[in-house]
């Protein structure tokens, strides 16, 4: 018995942290949670399903691919990113279903309205050093359009 | 649960402001009282929002130095911190202890002093409301999330960007235009007679969001007298009722479907609808988070006043100014205003009574006097929304 309430009290609620999420992003890794109830997949992590709040998920790994549902080009950077200033923030809804945040990998002048609905890739990530207020440093997705980079690759061949 | 009503009103100048956060409230504070009449020991409890008062001014739990200041300790008082919607939170709180009977007169409020942190620290503790895991390592700034719903609104309406800078610049210039005839606003006497070219040719933030469809950063305060309903006629002719409240919430930018029809915005304004016993076409003036001038359209749709995608076509058309089918921000709004973070709430709860009492501004009254008005406060990247709806009557 006295065991067992050890047990409890010691019990791990958390099956993806965010700390191993963002060393997953550091190795072009996309890490995810999938449900055993409703089956989707939830990302960035969280302790239960993003979808239906269920308790029982494993870890599994997202293709990294997706669409770009929206970006905005940053040109008033917050403190810390005045030398990142252009960049691009953006949101890409991935094929397995959850959308993540991250930055878009493409010229802050040429980008237009017509990049949203294009199929993205991450092809990287992103690490932020942190400030004083930040926890420590933090590390996000980075995509890269695909329809326009096999565009380039012809016309280059 | 009692009634509650609103019995007194204060509000500073906002802009920039000389005085300590303190002594904001305590100007906002003391002027509800005398205009509510009554005396600082009838006061039980004091509910303030302030949304960043560790950095501004190195000040953490200040509520209980306000209280202080005004000689009301130590009675209890606390602190909302719902970023931008400190306030209406504070607000919506301090009418729900007052319902329950366990206080019968109460002050609530808010204070903010954002501008002297400069915009590029500003910048920095204003997107602390964003999701820090996730977004903070992005770099989102505010403008740069309600520029990502901008570009969204573009894409699920089919209105090229061009077209949609157009239509935001009209909610620019109406605000300003009200703001610069309104004393208290910021941009008093400013930028009242914007053209919709000077928005769109205004420096870019965010790409599309230009400094034009931004609100500035502000310092001031604002506060309220609350008290059971019953009661207020012993102190006014022209109580105002708290017929409805709602508070919703939300989370990080990815989990949301659409940044243009934010679930806990949707949420918010039908539990104040539903708690009020009314509906959108009840309401006739509207206060509402036009922080950015997107965020005026997608707010008017999630409220219900215009379906998805025609509140841009009806803001062009004039439909939210006096004499349109629901006249917004006559205040000036966020944008001509002002937007001291911590006490917006307050600000747009003071600004529906002076309406309702007929002392808005010249230019900015609506005629005649409304019955019914509602605000909409929104804090962090829809973190924590809250809607209150006022009326003359019960």
């Amino acid at each position: 018995m006295e065991g067992k309430e050890q047990e409890e009290m010691e019990k791990e609620y958390t099956v993806l942290t965010f700390a191993e999420y963002e060393e997953g992003l550091k190795n072009g890794k996309l890490l995810g949670l999938r449900c055993a109830s409703c089956k989707k997949i939830t990302c960035h992590p969280m302790p239960v399903c993003q979808w239906c709040g269920g308790r029982s998920l494993e870890r599994m790994e997202l293709s990294g691919e997706g669409e770009l549902t929206t970006f905005t080009v940053i040109r008033v950077p917050s403190e810390g990113f005045e030398d990142d200033a252009p960049y691009i923030p953006c949101l890409v809804k991935t094929k397995e279903g959850p959308c993540v945040v991250g930055r878009l990998d493409y010229d802050a002048e040429q980008a237009t309205q017509e990049l949203i609905g294009k199929r993205v890739r991450m092809n990287g990530s992103y690490t932020y050093k942190g400030d004083k207020y930040s926890g420590g440093a933090h590390t996000c997705p980075v995509f890269e359009i695909q329809e326009n980079k096999s565009v380039t690759q012809i016309d280059t061949d | 649960m009692r009634d509650v009503a609103i019995i007194g009103i204060g509000h500073t100048k906002f802009g920039r402001a000389s005085k300590t956060s303190l002594e904001l409230f305590s100007e906002a504070a003391l002027q509800a009282i005398d205009d509510a009449g009554v005396d600082l020991k009838d006061i039980e409890a004091l509910f303030q929002g302030a949304a960043l008062p560790g950095f501004e001014e190195g000040q953490v739990t200040p509520p209980g130095f306000s209280a202080a200041e005004l000689n009301l300790n130590p009675i209890p008082a606390t602190r909302y911190e719902g970023a931008c919607a400190s306030a209406s939170i504070a607000i919506r709180e301090a009418a729900m202890w007052v319902a329950a009977g366990e206080y019968d007169m109460v002050i609530a409020g808010g204070v903010e002093k954002a501008l002297l942190m400069g915009t590029l620290f500003a910048t920095r503790t204003f997107a602390m409301a964003c999701h820090a895991p996730t977004e903070g390592p992005v770099g989102l700034t505010f403008p740069g999330v309600f520029a990502m719903a901008a570009r969204q609104y573009s894409r699920n309406y089919d209105i090229s960007i061009d077209k949609l800078r157009e239509k935001m610049a009209h909610v620019s210039v109406k605000n300003h235009k009200h703001g610069a005839l309104n004393p208290l606003a910021q941009f008093y006497k400013k930028l009242g007679d914007l053209k919709v070219e000077d928005v769109i040719n205004s420096r870019l933030v965010a790409d599309p969001l230009t400094l034009l469809d931004c609100c500035p950063f502000s310092d001031g305060a604002a506060a309220i007298v609350l008290c059971a309903a019953e009661e207020a006629r012993r102190y006014t002719d022209d109580p105002v009722y708290i017929l409805g409240t709602g508070q919703g919430s939300g989370g990080p930018l990815s989990k949301m479907e659409d940044l243009t029809k934010p679930v806990s915005r949707i949420s918010s304004a039908r539990m104040a609808f539903k708690h009020a016993g009314l509906k959108p076409s009840d309401i006739d003036v509207l206060e509402l988070h036009d922080c950015f001038t997107i965020a005026e359209l997608i707010a008017l749709e999630c409220m219900g006043f215009f379906d998805w995608g025609e509140a841009a076509d009806a803001t062009e058309e004039g439909q939210t100014e006096l004499g349109g089918k629901i006249p917004t921000n006559m205040s000036g709004g966020l944008i001509g205003k002002g937007h001291p973070i911590g006490a917006t709430g307050a600000s747009q709860v003071y600004w529906l009574v002076k309406q309702m009492r007929g002392e808005a501004p010249k230019g900015n009254q609506i005629d005649p006097v409304p019955e019914y008005g509602m605000t909409d406060t929104l804090g962090g990247d829809f973190g924590t929304l809250c809607h209150i709806i006022l009326g003359k009557g019960k």
